[in-house]
């Protein structure tokens, strides 16, 4: 892998470029492989990285059936937070942000992981007592976190709407400076190029349409390309979980749904952090391009089509107004819709299966971005090593079965 | 002084009535009817704005909603727009304009200094630096954002107003170009219900700007008649200055209806509505975009889609340039020389990609004296804030190179056409798929799951002809497919029918260095995406079209790639020695033009951002100085404080008056559910933890309703007011969510049971009397209720009459006294209320709100749910072991006996005193069994409530702990910023344990 720097831009610009390498190579499927990771979204690249990286497996493939990125890594709004309430939630997500902040260096790609802060408003009482537990908690759990009070919030975004006149009017906020935005797309290509230097075979338009297993052990998938064999195997597939898990044989506590988001013309910088609100329902964050990057709620069907309804987006715009009210003579560019997977207590699923050399990556829900590289990093030791490691331990699949749910249903940033 | 560059006659606008407007300052005048492009060409301009990315000067492209590169800011102040194409904006007295992105002038811009690096700016650059040092992206992304960014948006609030509307149609028909209006006079012969729309305020669409004939009528001649006649037809629906933007599900389309122009003017008109409509079949002729040729410097102001010219030669009588040049592969542009001929501009040369230009346009082109230069390529241009002179140059045989002497021809306009491509936006947006044609290279739309029928140019059927064919056909489909006939009808219509020569499409245009090289074939003119910039994101392996529009930018700027989007595919897929159909296309997202947030917010802001409910007493307590909680939608009055009266104060003197004589709550928002049908008991027993068979008519019990996970969903009393006749209550916060449990659960898992719900939250006013002498008050006010303990004892209900009102009375209590409920018809809660207060005077009877009923029941240690409960509590864990059947099945059951749902060790409810009286724990304050210095710290739980009790003279704290129960005694910590408050576990029952006053 040649390394990027301003340095080998300078020196490619003399002849008009025509020396880049690719980033990754896109070459044909070997007949077996160690591990195979089927879902080419930033977790599964992420998990093929950590794989080469931390435990030396390199005989790997990232099987995708559209293109790199695809799927929910290249339509989420790119917040980045560990502000998580339960421990076990606080510690994946804080190594998770952990690993964002030394991650351009180590994929040597720039993601552009911006840390201008992360606030949730506060709107009643009920929304209050929450974020006071919560700075508590996470303060407690050795994660930035501070609770802000109406004129805190004002001097950190002037031109938030805190009128004690509107419908519900903003009564506090807690707010994690290290929290922020990242470049999506770069997350999935960074991991995808840095995990194609250690020899991960990353396959595109491929398309995983059975899951071969014998005597309780996997030995490969079918798919579009034919059969590939492996002794390992990783499902990763976000919105599809269901599918491909049934292919297996195996019935998962997960429930599919549209969630939209959506972009703003570029202006001039006018807001610095992300801001959200669960109560009146929106998030918004300001791009490098410019762009308002717009988050909605959840459509309250079950759908894989990656599209939503028109009046999630007004309620959505009504709350934007309502906090930001000098945004309503903007105008939308780009409206889009992508399917989560959200799981009954609103936590993930990384875990050991049933099926010996299966293992499950899923039910991120509608926050799974911000986890990419701490979920790729947990994955990789527990199909290396078979076990878990001690922080997606709690995240196991018997922990429906058992009781031992970690809900953070008031942590999405979307209710379920 | 040379010719005005106005028409003395033609076009749409209206010549006596000018229209005065400043561009950067300048004043500047055009007519009633111009958009500010057509004045400022008027005037002579056409460098607009600079470009995004290089600050390149830029000019009027193209004259519709496709314009990349002419955007202004529109207006200072409240309502000044961002990014506007000057294409789009109808010209209005006053109206002031500043050229986007570009300081201090568009002519002399500082940041054009960035053109001279774009040769280390290509596609994607930043991913590969600002990575050094670490801390450095800090600096680097500040820099970043503030050159990035096109306009400014507005720093104050909104002064406009939006609408909205729904509704429903048998035909919608989008676009009034020849073949939507033909489709439109087609199906107005039945008794459809009819929408037509089009973003302009005249129908008429492409006629409007060429010079066509149809039954011997001009274009616009013969669409003001078809205009007239669909107007003066009651089942036809006309939108003028509306732009469907979206398509959804169920053929639900979205439009944005301009009701003012983009600048109000006028006091309380609303400026835009959102138009929902529901069609039963829809018509899309939107019509088609002329297609760019990515050749060197085609960038320039002054180079100009050739239909664009016609458009504001015809449309608006501008000539947009003296002495003009055309670059064309297809017989279509050749309209354009004749029309600029025939009003006496001056056609220097057409330059034409193809071999042979021998159709009858280029024909009757040569016949007028004008020079075609066949198989050659304009391979630069020289004038670099206008078009001064073309380099033309001979096409080598595979049309890869050029070859020759150079030609130089002097002109201030190039005129281009690449052909067209059909608008397959809305269609893309079903998920309709487009099928590529390879005769021309187009994309036209193919399969869809909605009932569309797309017809004229959006179909690939360029010529007017076959628009209306197409249109007079889809007319008559449209009518028999929603269920309606037609009358005979007297179609179709004589118009010229040109033959035209195929087209011959050459993606990157060939100049004298690569375009690799030269890095001047601009694809994506407002983000400056280059061809280079598209083969440079192929050769590093980002190939699918969906990478290299994120890798590039490539069709992601405002216009959303309308004249970028499908030369930039086929350059990729040329690159990739692929067929376009290949590749594919990247998915078209609504909106299809840019929607304005505060439309699709609607009225919906402000009060109307939600309903506010109030209770029937609601009045009352504001007259009388509450302080509301929202809880929910509704209003709750917190508490009442006096003149001067402190919260803490207030709070405390409605306690002490609540324990010691009476209190007055309003607790008409709990949830209020009425359960009838000879199932309803077995039906709460499924829902509800405890048992129901054998609850008597006339009484009361308290319910604890758990998820499918057994943790506590929802709680309150129901009451059995007859054999098969229930009336359950629930949080105020959960009475929609439970109401649509209980119906969820008896639709879907249990039909046959005969249960039925009806909320009656708001049919009644629910009056609490708490307290020693609450009784001896009401008692005042019935005479068919016996009141006295034995007769009547808690958890029972009666009915009689209560201040002359039929009531349903409940002795249920949520303060520990002996406290009665009344429920009256919402229409007499105020005047009962008000009664009460006035005969309680001798009682000193005071109204309380949520906190002072909060701090009472916490007193009792009764938990509310969403403050004892998260959504990870069950019953147990409450220590309500009582309230859990051991007999029979129940909602979440199952899940209770699951091995760490059922562990002893889970958190629990127990009370907590601070060491000191006077401190009071913030609520959310975590716990800790042992104090450390580093972090994390531990946690064992947190307070769920705390309050100072009035009554027991200190603080207390209701907590979920760890362990809990087997923690009575044990000292914790709550460690907070600036200090740490330790306390001892307890019971959670602070007051009355024995219950004397509850049952007295």
């Amino acid at each position: 892998m040649k390394k990027y720097s301003i340095f080998s831009l300078l020196r490619n610009s003399i002849n008009f470029h025509q020396d880049w390498q690719k980033a990754w190579r896109s070459p044909d499927p070997k007949s077996c492989y160690d591990v195979i990771i089927i879902g080419g979204g930033g977790h599964g690249l992420a998990t093929a990285y950590y794989l080469a990286k931390e435990h030396g497996i390199t005989n790997v493939a990232v099987l995708e059936k559209g293109w790199l990125g695809g799927g929910n890594t290249g339509r989420n709004t790119t917040i980045i937070r560990s502000n998580y309430l339960w421990d076990e939630s606080a510690a994946l997500y804080e190594k998770s942000l952990q690993l964002f902040e030394g991650l351009s260096q180590d994929l040597n790609y720039n993601i552009m992981l911006s840390q201008r802060g992360v606030l949730n408003l506060a709107h009643n009482l009920h929304d209050l007592r929450e974020i006071n537990r919560r700075v508590n908690a996470i303060r407690l759990n050795g994660i930035d976190s501070e609770f802000l009070n109406v004129n805190q919030i004002k001097a950190f975004i002037p031109i938030i709407n805190i009128s004690r006149k509107i419908r519900y009017p903003i009564l506090g906020a807690s707010l994690q400076r290290r929290g922020g935005v990242a470049r999506h797309d770069a997350v999935a290509w960074g991991f995808a190029r840095a995990g194609d230097a250690r020899g991960v075979d990353i396959i595109q338009n491929c398309e995983v349409t059975g899951i071969v297993h014998e005597k309780g052990r996997v030995s490969g998938v079918e798919t579009t390309k034919g059969f590939i064999g492996a002794k390992k195997l990783g499902i990763v597939v976000a919105g599809h979980s269901t599918v491909l898990a049934g292919m297996a044989g195996l019935r998962l506590p997960i429930q599919s749904y549209p969630l939209q988001a959506m972009v703003s013309e570029p202006i001039k910088p006018i807001i610095n952090c992300v801001v959200m609100s669960n109560a009146v329902h929106c998030y918004v964050s300001q791009s490098d391009k410019g762009e308002l990057v717009l988050g909605a709620g959840i459509d309250s069907y079950n759908s894989y089509g990656q599209r939503g309804s028109l009046n999630v987006i007004e309620d959505q715009l009504a709350a934007l107004c309502e906090l930001f009210p000098l945004f309503s003579r903007l105008r939308l560019i780009r409206q889009w819709g992508g399917i989560v997977d959200t799981s009954p207590d609103a936590s993930p699923i990384i875990s050991k299966t049933p099926i010996d050399g299966l293992y499950l990556n899923c039910g991120w829900g509608t926050g799974g971005f911000k986890a990419t590289p701490g979920s790729g990093w947990v994955f990789a030791h527990t199909i290396a090593t078979d076990q878990p490691h001690e922080l997606n331990a709690p995240f196991r699949l018997e922990r429906f079965t058992s009781g031992a749910l970690i809900d953070e249903h008031g942590a999405a940033a979307v209710a379920h | 002084m040379s010719r005005p560059l106005r028409l003395s006659l033609g076009g749409a606008i209206d010549r006596k009535k000018p229209v005065n407007f400043q561009f950067n300052g300048r004043q500047l005048c055009g007519y009633k009817g111009d958009t500010l492009a057509s004045a400022l060409l008027a005037n002579g301009i056409h460098l607009v704005s600079r470009s995004f990315k290089y600050h390149r000067p830029r000019g009027i492209f193209a004259s519709g909603t496709e314009e990349p590169n002419a955007l202004v800011q529109l207006e200072v102040g409240p309502r000044t727009l961002a990014s506007h194409q000057a294409t789009k904006i109808k010209l209005y007295e006053g109206l002031k304009a500043f050229s986007a992105n570009c300081w201090p002038s568009p002519a002399f811009d500082l940041l054009g200094i960035l053109g001279f690096f774009h040769r280390i700016l290509p596609a994607g650059f930043y991913y590969k630096t600002f990575m050094w040092p670490r801390w450095g992206w800090k600096i680097y992304e500040y820099l970043i954002r503030h050159i990035a960014g096109l306009g400014y948006c507005p720093r104050q609030p909104d002064p406009d107003r939006y609408d909205h509307m729904n509704a429903h149609t048998d035909i919608l028909i989008i676009g009034s170009g020849p073949s939507g209006l033909a489709a439109a006079i087609e199906a107005s012969h039945s008794s459809a219900r009819i929408i037509i729309v089009d973003e302009n305020s005249k129908f008429g669409g492409r006629l409007l700007s060429d010079n066509s004939k149809i039954n011997n009528k001009s274009g616009p001649d013969w669409a003001a008649q078809q205009e007239s006649i669909l107007a003066s037809n009651p089942n036809v629906k006309m939108l003028r200055n509306t732009t469907a933007f979206g398509y959804y599900d169920h053929n639900l389309i979205g439009m944005i209806e301009n009701l003012t122009g983009p600048i109000t003017g006028v006091k309380d008109k609303k400026r835009q509505r959102l138009w929902k409509i529901r069609a039963k079949q829809v018509v899309l002729a939107q019509g088609a975009f002329e297609r760019p040729l990515v050749f060197s410097d085609n960038d320039r102001p002054g180079v100009m889609l050739a239909g664009a010219i016609r458009t504001f030669l015809n449309k608006y009588a501008v000539i947009p340039g003296r002495r003009v040049a055309l670059f064309v592969n297809n017989d279509d542009a050749y309209r354009t020389a004749l029309d600029l001929n025939a009003h006496g501009v001056e056609v220097v040369v057409v330059i034409d990609l193809r071999k042979e230009a021998t159709g009858v346009l280029p024909n009757r082109t040569i016949s007028e004296g004008i020079e075609v230069v066949e198989d050659a390529a304009i391979t630069g241009v020289i004038g670099k804030s206008h078009v001064k002179k073309i380099e033309v140059m001979m096409l080598s045989e595979d049309g890869k190179s050029v070859q020759g002497e150079k030609r130089f021809f002097d002109c201030d306009l190039i005129g281009i056409s690449g052909g067209w491509n059909p608008a397959v936006h809305l269609h893309s947006h079903t998920n309709g798929k487009t099928v590529w044609r390879k005769d021309d290279g187009v994309f036209i739309p193919g399969k869809t799951l909605q009932n569309i029928i797309s017809i004229g140019a959006c179909s690939g059927n360029f010529s007017l002809q076959s628009c209306l064919k197409d249109g007079w056909t889809a007319g008559k489909k449209v009518v028999k497919l929603t269920g309606f006939s037609s009358k005979k009808t007297n179609s179709p219509k004589d118009t010229e029918n040109i033959p035209e020569q195929p087209w011959r499409n050459i993606w990157i245009i060939p100049s004298n260095a690569p375009a690799g090289q030269n890095d001047k074939h601009f694809v994506d003119q407002q983000h400056d995406v280059t061809a280079a910039d598209i083969q440079l994101a192929a050769r590093e392996g980002y190939q699918s079209v969906e990478h290299t529009k994120r890798y590039t930018t490539l069709g992601m700027a405002t216009d959303q790639g309308k004249t970028s989007n499908i030369p930039g595919h086929a350059i990729l897929a040329e690159i990739l020695g692929k067929e376009v159909s290949a590749i594919g296309t990247t998915t078209f997202r609504p909106p299809y033009t840019p929607v304005t947030i505060g439309a699709l917010a609607g009225p919906y802001t402000g009060l109307l951002f939600a309903p506010i409910r109030r209770s029937p007493m609601h009045y009352w307590h504001e007259s009388n100085g509450a302080i509301w909680e929202d809880v929910g939608e509704w209003k709750r009055p917190w508490y009442y404080p006096k003149r001067n009266e402190s919260m803490r104060d207030a709070v405390a003197r409605e306690c002490l008056a609540t324990r010691n004589s009476v209190g007055i709550l309003d607790a008409s928002t709990l949830g209020k559910i009425d359960i009838q049908g000879p199932d309803s008991a077995e039906f709460l027993n499924r829902i509800y933890t405890n048992n129901w068979e054998n609850l008597e008519i006339g009484c009361c019990r308290y319910g604890i309703m758990l998820r499918e996970d057994g943790m506590v969903m929802d709680d309150g009393v129901t009451s059995r007011l007859g054999k098969n006749h229930y009336l359950m209550t629930t949080t105020t916060g959960n009475a929609a969510s439970v109401l649509a449990w209980l119906e969820e659960w008896s639709q879907t898992e249990w039909p046959t049971l005969k249960v039925y719900f009806t909320s009656v939250t708001e049919q009644y006013a629910t009056i609490t009397l708490s307290g020693p002498n609450a009784r001896l008050l009401l008692e005042e006010f019935t005479n068919d209720i016996d009141l006295g303990g034995g007769a009547f004892p808690a958890m029972q209900y009666r009915e009689g009459t209560v201040g002359g009102f039929r009531a349903r009375v409940f002795r249920i209590s949520f303060t520990g006294e002996c406290a009665f409920e009344i429920n009256v018809q919402a229409s007499g809660g105020a005047n009962l209320w008000a009664n009460f207060v006035n005969a309680g005077e001798k009682y000193g009877i005071t109204p309380y709100g949520t906190e002072t009923m909060h701090v009472l029941r916490a007193e009792k240690g009764y938990i509310i749910v969403g403050q004892e409960t998260d959504g990870t509590v069950t019953p147990y864990d409450l220590g309500m072991n009582w309230i859990i059947s051991k007999n029979k099945d129940f909602i979440g059951r199952r899940s209770l006996n699951r091995p760490d749902t059922a562990r002893d060790d889970r958190k629990q409810l127990v009370g907590l005193l601070p060491n000191d009286k006077t401190e009071i724990l913030p609520e959310g304050g975590q716990i800790v069994s042992q104090l450390q210095a580093t972090y994390p710290i531990p946690m064992i739980g947190h307070v769920t409530s705390s309050y100072h009790s009035p009554i027991l003279g200190r603080s207390f704290a209701l907590a979920l702990i760890k362990g809990g129960k087997k923690r009575l005694g044990q000292t914790v910590h709550v460690p907070l910023v600036e200090r740490t408050i330790t306390c001892q576990v307890t019971s959670h029952l602070f007051y009355d344990k024995e219950g004397h006053r509850l049952n007295g």
